[in-house]
């Protein structure tokens, strides 16, 4: 009896999935999960689809666009135009985010403390190494900072911030520049490395005189002391969306080719310097036309209706103008000579 | 007995000549499964190692014998040296098997001989459903419990005890903030501590019992059983718990990542960050893209493979042929 | 101190050392439970049960674990039933039919090392196994890899549990007449039953919160599915996903979903030793 139980149990669960709406699936990307599962949820009330969005690590995703097992990647730093062509892919940003550096120093509180790049680059190098330092005081002349040896916080895991981040400091430093670099993961010369954004949040809070970086949003929730950093024009203004925005709006998205752009440092008064879009990426030649016309229909929908859900959990949605660029480029995406998107 | 009656009920009633009888079949079809299971097992195993070596051969052949001596791990420069995490991987299972291993052994005494029985089978569960908890779980107990408690507790005390320049000074020399090599290997031993204490209790519960009653009755002390007839007596099969629970402590990823500090460098103390091999290849591989890194995360899974194979033949090695 | 007294001193020494580290076990456990009760059980309501996962940014309390639950239970149930034929008939193999055999010695070899194989490296190879060739994660190459990771574990502990029987067992089944087969079926595993559990229940307790094979097979799916044949949600992914987000709702949901997969490995022991004890032998 029991052996007649679970066949029928195996049966039922085999044929339980036969017959489906209209489900795609994509994976990469950690950062944006939150809101493609927001939009996605929303996304599957209105239309009945299913987006199955699996954040497993931008290397992850671009690994399985390029095994074909998903029908989407999901990356936070855009791949070169080179690979892009190489493997027959193109990428579109969705949202954008900041990275902010965080501070534990007794007496400093949250926005009280202003850095530089260079600064910041020459403290994670290992080169400024106590909260003394007159580098340090030279930006914050009003600001008691203590006699306390400077504890680096890094990013264990690989991950699209510390790429961010790295590049940042590769453009604002050239020590580090020369020395470590810009990657998901790098050589870092000094530090810990705490697991995820909560890691460092929480290696700098249990820390004294620690520093680290994290997304935008982790700053918000872990309540840490953050930072102001000066930007190109040599303002030093709060990260906030607004500043993420202003960020993203001086930059040269219709220039770029295969829409390599990086937010760092961009031109602005208001414009915070470590900002950075996430993207998707996908085959120009598609095999299932159905499939691919599913998904843009989705990301076209998420242009319309998403930046509500994006805005509610502080990430900065694009530019409108930024969106029509987009979608003109997604009659790339071909199958069978003709382009999958239908404009409406 | 009530087995013996059953086998004598289903035995073949005729004396037919073997080879002919259905019996004889079924047991050829058993025999035939287990070796069926046993090769399946074996395929898996072999499949998975060619595919480590086919994955970390680019990684080996680019770096040749510096990559397990060189301590360099840069993505950005695609040069890989495991040194650090080599290190970091001996250091911690080695300090977790010394800590389980004693406990685990006075836990499944306890349980079997010591321990009233009323208790004894909720106790064991207790220590089973520590094996069942995730790990990552125990990753957030150990940063955000167990890291500031011992940073407060152990390593603040120490660290304004000693002189940092003496010998034990620098022993425990660190950042205090409670995530480095020796609290990682507290919580991988807690980890592995179940694994190891309930197959030496179910081994110790398989002994026939008339060993340990003509222990007794010789006027033995409890004491002198465990030493001298029980733990003898299972010696060879305890190799296989010890193994499952090194196993574990190799192994394990998310848990150590959380609290071991990854640093790639050579760990200068007992309180300094590390790193492990499993726990590198799960921090980067999600995100990793060049080839060259891939290929080096996958030979240190190869490395890992390498020392599981050293640290056994060296067991077997020192318990004679044919531990089980 | 004469040499009697000394005894009876080194056997109380003994007994409290043995006392002690049961001790120390326990207060572990009860620590770590009482962080993951305190966190998790705050997090419960009756839409855990009856919700799917919530996207992003949902208002505190939205949401619940229902697909993921559906899908652990799928993920395990054909991942045990998976691990314990192969590694029980494997196990047998290795202790009954292996003596003094080459073959034996190297599978027994291989399967220690795969004991100590880092999830994720299995998740790899399970991936370039079942989910490249047909182009899609899916929940069967999920279980594959978590009986991967589980085998050994099994066969490790089948082998030496049965090791241990004494042979005089063996002796008298094959006195009576009963091939080899039968004397191992309706004896020796019979007599084993409460240790052979042992191993089922270490291999599910390692299995129900592992994340990284899944990775790369099963990545997760919010929402309800069954379909075995593509991805589908699984407790651990939540976890991994949800735990280290900057999302309340999504933290409150990791941790009840931890609690669930104790509480559940915890029945799996009490019900299974209840099991395994009802028709043995044992003290």
């Amino acid at each position: 009896m029991f052996r007649k139980i679970a066949l029928t149990l195996g049966a039922a669960t085999l044929l339980a999935g036969a017959a489906q709406a209209d489900n795609f699936t994509g994976a990469g990307a950690t950062f944006p999960a939150p809101v493609y599962t927001a939009w996605a949820q929303a996304y599957h009330q209105a239309t009945g689809n299913a987006m199955n969005y699996q954040a497993i690590g931008s290397g992850g995703g671009i690994r399985q666009i390029k095994a074909k097992t998903v029908d989407f990647g999901a990356s936070d730093k855009p791949l070169q135009p080179g690979e892009l062509n190489q493997a027959g892919l193109m990428q579109f940003p969705t949202v954008i985010g900041g990275i902010v550096p965080i501070v534990n120093i007794p007496g400093v509180g949250a926005a009280q403390m202003k850095l530089s790049g260079n600064v910041l680059g020459e403290i994670f190098l290992g080169h400024i190494r106590n909260w003394s330092d007159p580098r340090i005081h030279a930006l914050n002349p009003s600001l008691r900072l203590p006699n306390l040896p400077i504890t680096v916080v890094h990013r264990a895991d690989g991950s699209g911030t510390s790429f961010i981040f790295t590049s940042y400091l590769s453009v604002a430093d050239q020590n580090w520049s020369r020395s470590v670099g810009a990657s998901d993961s790098v050589n870092w010369p000094t530090g810990l490395g705490g697991k995820g954004n909560d890691g460092v949040a929480a290696f700098v809070k249990q820390t004294v005189g620690s520093i680290g970086y994290v997304e935008y949003i982790y700053a918000q929730k872990d309540h840490v002391a953050y930072t102001l950093l000066q930007n190109k024009a040599h303002q030093f203004p709060m990260p906030t969306p607004v500043a993420f925005a202003a960020a993203a709006a001086g930059a040269p998205w219709g220039r770029a080719p295969g829409n390599y752009v990086l937010l760092i440092d961009q031109p602005g008064a208001k414009a915070w310097p470590i900002s950075g879009a996430t993207f998707i990426l996908m085959y120009k030649q598609q095999q299932n036309a159905q499939k691919a016309a599913e998904v843009l229909k989705f990301f076209d929908w998420a242009y319309k209706n998403g930046d509500a859900a994006a805005g509610k959990l502080d990430y900065v949605p694009l530019p409108l103008s930024v969106k029509n660029m987009m979608r003109k480029q997604w009659l790339q995406i071909q199958s069978g000579g003709r382009p999958v998107y239908q404009s409406h | 007995m009530a087995s013996v009656q059953a086998v004598a009920g289903d035995a073949p009633r005729s004396s037919s000549p073997r080879g002919a009888s259905s019996a004889n079949r079924a047991d050829k079809i058993f025999h035939g499964l287990c070796f069926t299971a046993a090769m399946t097992l074996m395929a898996a195993l072999v499949g998975l190692i060619i595919s480590l070596l086919v994955g970390g051969w680019p990684a080996l052949s680019h770096f040749g014998f510096s990559f397990f001596t060189s301590s360099t791990w840069d993505p950005v420069t695609d040069t890989y040296g495991a040194a650090g995490p080599i290190v970091g991987t001996l250091v911690t299972a080695f300090i977790a098997m010394a800590l389980a291993l004693p406990l685990a052994i006075g836990i499944a005494v306890f349980l079997v001989e010591f321990c009233p029985a009323r208790i004894a089978h909720s106790v064991g569960i207790a220590v089973e459903l520590l094996a069942g908890i995730p790990s990552i779980v125990y990753g957030m107990w150990g940063l955000f419990v167990l890291a500031p408690w011992f940073a407060a507790h152990v390593q603040t005390p120490l660290m304004l005890a000693l002189d940092p320049d003496s010998f034990w000074g620098k022993v425990f020399a660190g950042v205090p903030n409670g995530t480095n090599i020796f609290t990682a290997s507290l919580v991988l031993a807690i980890m592995v501590l179940p694994f190891i204490a309930t197959v030496f209790r179910e081994l110790l519960l398989s002994i026939p019992p008339y060993l340990r009653e003509a222990a007794y009755g010789m006027g033995c002390t409890p004491f002198e059983v465990v030493r001298g007839v029980m733990l003898p007596y299972i010696r060879k099969s305890a190799i296989g718990a010890v193994m499952l629970g090194l196993g574990r402590a190799l192994g394990e990823t998310m848990a150590v990542t959380f609290i071991i500090g990854n640093s790639h460098a050579f760990p200068h103390s007992l309180f300094d960050s590390g790193s492990t091999i499993a726990s590198t290849i799960a921090n980067e591989f999600a995100e990793a893209n060049g080839d060259l890194h891939i290929s080096a995360l996958v030979a240190l899974g190869l490395v890992l493979f390498m020392i599981t194979f050293t640290v056994l033949a060296a067991a077997r090695l020192l318990l004679g042929r044919e531990t089980a | 101190m004469s040499r009697h007294s000394r005894r009876i001193l080194m056997n109380y020494v003994f007994v409290g050392l043995a006392s002690l580290a049961t001790l120390v076990a326990v207060a572990a456990l009860v620590m770590i439970l009482a962080s993951l009760v305190s966190k998790g059980l705050g997090g419960f309501n009756l839409g855990v049960f009856t919700q799917d996962q919530p996207g992003g940014g949902g208002d505190l309390g939205t949401g619940g674990l229902r697909n993921a639950i559906v899908g652990s239970l799928i993920l395990c149930g054909v991942g045990m039933v998976l691990s314990v034929v192969i590694g029980l008939l494997a196990g047998t193999w290795l202790a009954e039919y292996g003596d003094g055999n080459r073959l034996a010695s190297l599978v027994r070899f291989l399967n220690d090392v795969l004991l100590s194989a880092p999830s994720i490296l299995i998740g790899l190879f399970a991936y370039q196994m079942f989910v490249v060739p047909f182009h899609t994660g899916s929940a069967l190459a999920g279980a594959a890899a978590l009986a991967i990771l589980t085998i050994p574990t099994v066969t490790r502990t089948t082998e030496d549990i049965l090791r241990l029987q004494s042979s005089q067992l063996r002796e008298a089944g094959m006195a009576l007449g009963a091939g080899k087969g039968l004397v191992i079926r309706s004896i020796i595993w019979k007599a084993s039953r409460t240790g052979l559990m042992t191993g089922a229940l270490l291999g599910f307790a390692r299995m129900s919160g592992e994340t990284a094979p899944l990775i790369f097979t099963t990545a997760g799916n919010q929402f309800f599915s069954m379909d075995v044949t593509h991805s589908i949600a699984s407790l651990p992914i939540v976890i991994f996903n949800f735990a280290l987000s900057a999302d309340e709702n999504w933290q409150r949901l990791a941790w009840a979903a931890s609690l669930l997969i104790a509480v559940a490995v915890l029945s799996a022991n009490i019900i299974g030793r209840h099991l395994a004890a009802r028709g043995s032998q044992h003290k």
